[in-house]
């Protein structure tokens, strides 16, 4: 008690939020009235008031950016002079077109939702739950649910996914990264630094393939630069030392080879990924299903086990590519209701004085300890937190509420 | 009237995935129901918002050129252009909204709109009968 200053809160004054009551209506009700996007339960970040998603890290999207547009502007500044004055004037042009459709590929991949399921309100979720047998809820380790379905004609899998209170729809995965089921999942790009799933899978494809065609382009200008200049009676090592755009101190390195060096080593990544995601688009697979095997038909009587699939390369590319565009399924820019923003913003005011009121009588040891059972997917984490660390970590009432069942055992001990 | 009635129970109707990832639900009737709604009524309101989403996701002409100009233009027409499938959406909106008022509303039900439960069930509240007696 000495080394924790707990106060007796009544339950009761916790159902209204203490900072909206000696307020005026008016700023209560422009507290309330806030977008949906500022309580989504996932982990992703928000701008321009929830026009553009992001994940939670954005990984290496600048340096993505920041390599594309260096190189290009390389190439720009110091090969095409040259391949105007000695070639055409479209050079430029088509590697304008290019490096425009890449980046405009690459931030629409980035700032799209990708295929985001909403979670589970508390009614279906409850509804879901009856439906299930459970076993003895008190065991640590409840049996991981599934439910076979059909899918034109062959079994398929759901699992339940524990964070998202649902049980998945076929190709959905949940995204550890960003703490989301994803729709049709492919896979976590830390270049593009969002998800790829169903509603961008065909703006990471363009963005590939146009990436593919920007590098082998820049690659094939720069060595025609090269090679033209050495023609000119000079040898090849001459013609780049004597370039304009020498460095001065380390021979052969100029700006030009630069371009020249970044095109090499991500042409064979881009165009190797090119060719595995076209082969992913003509079989109506996505990565997550071809690394898992998902569908390799281990009987061998059938060609192809994937039930997605329409058998047919054509379709499959065009219902991947061309498909109809789905819509986001989180209302990011949605009003919240004002009951359920004040549900919100007293789920995350309440936090540690709710609990030191139950166990005010062992306050005086200061050693309250919460046993919480974290489900996170199939793992479970078991977390013992003291007091002390409550108070640090600031354990709110709503985290408690994700947890599962069988949690919140008070064991207080020494 | 207008007060607010009380909330009995709500039923889901779940998605049926036989014909793979498109939007579709279970016709099966809930027992819930059985005493509230005519089972043929209920198939048909299920069976024609099948149709609408089965009319949005549809593989046709229209939506390959919508595919290819938004590919040619870098998919900036979706910014000024509505999609075809929220065009359908609307549609489905609208429907669910008349299906409420002519047949479920008096009867104490209400239908949520699924694209609300992310396209996942179809939500129906059904009311205390009390509430609605006076």
């Amino acid at each position: 008690m000495k080394n924790c200053e707990y106060q007796q809160i009544d339950p009761r004054a916790l159902s209204v939020s203490p900072a909206s009551a000696p307020q005026s209506p008016a700023e209560t009700t422009a507290q309330r009235s806030r977008r949906k996007w500022e309580v989504f339960p996932g982990r992703n970040r928000f701008f321009c008031d929830g026009r553009i998603i992001l994940a939670s890290q954005s990984g290496v999207l600048p340096l993505t950016l920041g390599l594309i547009v260096v190189t290009c502007g390389l190439f720009f500044a110091f090969d095409c002079p040259f391949l105007v004055e000695h070639l055409t004037a479209f050079i430029p042009v088509i590697a304008a077109v290019l490096f425009v459709f890449v980046v405009i590929s690459l931030l629409r991949t980035s700032f799209t939702d990708p295929g985001i399921l909403p979670r589970a309100t508390p009614d279906e979720a409850a509804d879901i739950e009856k439906q299930i047998d459970t076993s003895g809820s008190s065991t640590y380790r409840p049996p991981p649910r599934t439910k076979e379905i059909l899918i034109n004609q062959q079994v398929v899998k759901l699992k339940y996914c524990f964070t998202c209170k649902m049980f998945r729809p076929p190709r959905t995965s949940h995204c550890s990264l960003c703490d989301n089921c994803v729709e049709r999942f492919d896979h976590h790009c830390p270049w593009v630094g969002n998800c790829v799933g169903k509603r961008n899978y065909r703006f990471f494809y363009s963005f590939i393939i146009s990436l593919s065609f920007l590098t082998s382009f820049i690659f094939g200008c720069v060595i025609t630069h090269i090679t033209l200049r050495s023609q000119a009676g000079k040898s090849l090592v001459q013609a780049v030392q004597e370039s304009p755009a020498r460095y001065p101190f380390i021979p052969m390195l100029n700006f030009y080879t630069i371009a020249l060096v970044i095109c090499f080593f991500s042409i064979w990544s881009i165009l190797g990924l090119s060719g595995f995601h076209t082969y992913l688009v003509a079989s109506n697979l996505t990565t997550n299903e071809d690394i898992k095997g998902s569908w390799s038909s281990k009987r061998g009587a059938e060609e192809s086990g994937n039930p997605h699939s329409y058998n047919s390369i054509i379709t499959n590319c065009c219902a991947t590519l061309c498909g109809p565009m789905p819509p986001s399924l989180i209302d990011r820019r949605g009003v919240l209701p004002p009951d359920e923003a004040i549900s919100a913003a007293s789920a995350s005011e309440i936090e540690l004085p709710l609990f030191t009121a139950k166990n005010d009588a062992h306050m005086n040891k200061g050693s309250l300890k919460l046993d919480i059972t974290e489900q996170l997917g199939d793992k479970k984490e078991r977390k013992v937190l003291t007091a002390r660390s409550l108070l640090s970590h600031r354990v709110t009432l709503s985290d408690c509420c994700r947890y599962r069942t069988s949690c919140l055992s008070w064991p207080v001990g020494e | 009237m207008r007060q607010q009635a009380a909330v009995a129970a709500k039923v889901f109707i779940q998605r049926d995935y036989t014909n793979g990832t498109v939007c579709q639900f279970q016709t099966k009737f809930p027992s819930e129901l059985e005493t509230r709604l005519d089972k043929q009524q209920f198939e048909e309101t299920v069976r024609t918002l099948n149709n609408l989403y089965a009319e949005a996701e549809k593989l046709g002409s229209q939506s390959y050129i919508e595919g290819c100009l938004a590919c040619l233009t870098a998919y900036t027409v979706f910014l000024c252009m509505e999609t075809h499938y929220e065009k359908v959406l609307k549609k489905i909106t609208k429907y669910i909204q008349e299906q409420n008022d002519k047949i479920y509303a008096p009867r104490g039900l209400l239908l949520t709109d699924p694209i609300e439960r992310g396209l996942r069930v179809i939500e129906v509240t059904i009311f205390e009968d009390r509430s609605l007696t006076r």
